[in-house]
């Protein structure tokens, strides 16, 4: 990838955190597929194992005012955005105490506090509500950024195409990321999209796009401070092709019949956990004692979280009929 | 009190809403430099600004997941959308987001919108471009749909619908545009989900909404003249949330009803009301409930086909009459 790239990060603790924010999605998901297996969790769950330098990079050059809107593929990006992992373990739970109440479940985690906006499960859905937040945001005069997440595949929809287009049109304060991971489900870009170059697609609207190497979290962050910089600055909407790679199955099973296992393989030699870990190492930023203590840490956040989703409750069934209309009105 | 159109009447009140609160605005195709394809929203371009009078492109998901979006941050944004046929390329940012933001996310968020938009046939549109579908949206819960038929109940439902908190879809009509009446000079929103009972009666009632309202009323007067018939008539108001109560108390009244829709009958909100009436009312029937709806064809362009589908007042009279007839064998 031709994407300029910080030469080392700006410190040992940045870099130690970006390690650190990359392991809390690593490791809390492979206790939901540990959960899910046990049947704790139930419906799809689709975890994002390979892409953490997405998020991570990106969440990074956020402030705690910006939002964020995301895919059904959002626990890591509910978990950077500040929503914690004890309220996110127990909506996959189905439980009272999960952000949603356990009525959303793994695919709709929202966090209002913390500005994240779903948990958007429709392909492509959350791009019109993103520009629609933006579009609040410029209206009353307030400096954030809107940053929408969505996967490659989402830009074989019109509601792709139509939101860029208002975006550029109206000049929104959004960060498009797209999170092109090369397979819709199990569709290759080659066979959904007659352009695969999906920076071209953006350019197309005027908006300012490049690809982004998504493994190399240095390299997210870097790109997403430049991006989000000029989004803040009034430079409109702009659009980062993050490339990226999903080391497990679309949902929890699926025959992987679409790609080859030497494929999978080759991009696992790029972990972006691996390679940020290396990077420190090498420079003399991160000790195996740090490292080490990096991971209990880890481990411990999550273990908590499993114990607060574990002592949740179910929402009485007779409260079934709430929330289908707004309980208490605006003044 | 004031005599006025319905469109001056929905006019005045969108700017009168826009006045009152900064948080209001309009999006819509059409609605600014054109004046609005039924010029609902002319000249407040030049009143409220860019800002606030958005003209959008021929984006329907777009633009509608946008307003969606602002309403979740506060904003009351009012979209047009030019006609309710239009409203299918807007069904996911309407089915799957607006109606389900609230509950899906644990009442976090509210979603205050409201979608304008006309329906009816008869004016040789052809079938794309002359539909009734406001049933999509009132099949969905956290939906709200209203139908006004007056233009007084064009400014309570607007002026209620502005300031409802959740999704509204508002259902205009071509063919009521231009129709008058009186409206009242103060603020009061309408209830949504209450119907009005425009004409009290003994014999039969009749229920309708939007443009049937009319036809229900009209063939009224027309078998109260003719006949001497004593009919009640029931102007729905609302398809979501329905006022089933009032709607059952009239028929333990009248024994006997006829539905009147502007839309196909299979599946349609008759199918939905017979069913209300009869889970709720099922004792004091005299005969069953009777529908009136559109044929079930595409709406043809030609001017003979497209009156012969759509449902006239003597397709009412000859199901009041039926009705009647099943009442009288039932009586003797």
């Amino acid at each position: 990838m031709n994407t300029p790239r910080a030469a080392t990060p700006s410190g040992a603790a940045h870099g130690q955190h970006l390690l650190t924010q990359m392991l809390r999605v690593r490791r809390l998901e492979e206790k939901c597929v540990e959960l899910y297996s046990a049947a704790k969790i139930r419906g799809f769950l689709h975890v994002y194992i390979g892409e953490e330098a997405v998020a991570a990079g990106i969440m990074a050059t956020l402030d705690p005012e910006d939002a964020v809107v995301a895919t059904y593929r959002e626990h890591g990006h509910a978990l950077l955005k500040g929503v914690s992992a004890g309220s996110i373990l127990a909506e996959m739970y189905g439980f009272q105490q999960g952000c949603c109440r356990g009525r959303g479940g793994s695919m709709h985690l929202f966090d209002a506090a913390t500005r994240f906006y779903g948990g958007n499960a429709i392909v492509a859905g959350g791009l019109p509500l993103a520009i629609g937040l933006a579009l609040a945001d410029k209206m009353a005069g307030r400096s954030r950024v809107t940053v929408c997440f969505f996967g490659e595949g989402a830009a074989a929809e019109g509601e792709f195409h139509e939101s860029l287009n208002l975006a550029a049109l109206w000049q929104l304060p959004v960060l498009f990321c797209c999170e092109n991971n090369l397979y819709a489900m199990g569709t290759a870009l080659s066979r959904s999209e007659s352009q695969t170059d999906l920076a071209v697609k953006a350019a197309a609207y005027e908006i300012p796009a490049w690809p982004v190497d998504g493994m190399d979290v240095l390299a997210v962050e870097e790109a997403a401070r430049r991006a989000v910089d000029a989004v803040r600055g009034g430079g409109g909407p702009h659009f980062l092709e993050l490339r990226t790679y999903r080391f497990r199955a679309h949902s929890m099973y699926d025959p992987e019949r679409y790609r080859d296992k030497a494929e999978v393989a080759r991009w696992i030699e790029r972990d972006p956990i691996d390679l940020l870990r290396a990077t420190l190492e090498g420079a003399g930023r991160l000790s195996e004692a740090e490292w080490a203590k990096m991971q209990r840490d880890v481990d411990a956040e999550v273990s908590a979280a499993v114990e607060f989703a574990e002592a949740g409750s179910v929402e009485p069934v007779d409260e079934l009929l709430r929330f289908v209309y707004s309980e208490i009105r605006s003044p | 009190m004031s005599i006025m159109t319905y469109r001056q009447a929905l006019h005045d009140t969108l700017r009168a809403e826009m006045l009152r609160d900064q948080n209001v605005f309009l999006m819509g195709e059409e609605i600014g430099v054109f004046d609005g394809s039924y010029k609902i929203t002319a000249g407040l371009l030049a009143e409220f600004g860019e800002k606030r009078v958005r003209d959008t492109p021929i984006a329907e998901e777009g633009f509608t997941g946008a307003a969606i979006g602002a309403a979740m941050l506060g904003l009351r944004p009012v979209v047009e959308i030019m006609t309710i046929n239009f409203s299918l390329l807007a069904l996911d940012q309407i089915v799957n987001h607006a109606a389900k933001i609230y509950g899906m996310f644990g009442g976090q968020a509210k979603v205050p919108l409201v979608i304008r938009t006309p329906g009816g046939g008869g004016q040789q549109l052809g079938a794309t471009h002359s539909q009734n579908i406001e049933l999509y949206y009132a099949f969905v819960p956290g939906m709200k749909v209203v139908a006004p038929s007056t233009p007084a109940d064009a400014k309570a439902l607007l002026l209620a619908a502005i300031r409802d908190d959740d999704p509204v879809l508002f259902l205009e009509n071509l063919s009521l545009y231009n129709t008058k009446g009186e409206v009242p000079d103060d603020d009061t929103p309408a209830e949504i989900g209450k119907a009005a009972v425009t004409r009290e009666g003994r014999d039969i009632t009749l229920i309708g909404y939007s443009r049937m309202a009319h036809v229900a009323s009209q063939v009224a007067e027309q078998l109260a003249a003719s006949d001497g018939l004593d009919i009640e008539v029931i102007d729905l108001r609302s398809l979501r949330p329905l006022d089933r109560g009032t709607l059952i108390e009239s028929v333990k009244k009248t024994h006997a009803a006829v539905v009147l829709e502007d839309d196909w009958l299979t599946y349609g909100i008759g199918a939905e009301i017979a069913a209300t009436i009869s889970d709720g009312a099922f004792d004091y029937l005299d005969a069953p409930v009777r529908r009136v709806a559109m044929a079930e064809v595409p709406l043809p362009y030609s001017k003979p086909l497209e009156t012969a589908a759509l449902p006239s007042a003597d397709d009412v009279i000859g199901a009041i009459r039926q009705t009647l007839d099943a009442v009288g064998h039932r009586r003797r």
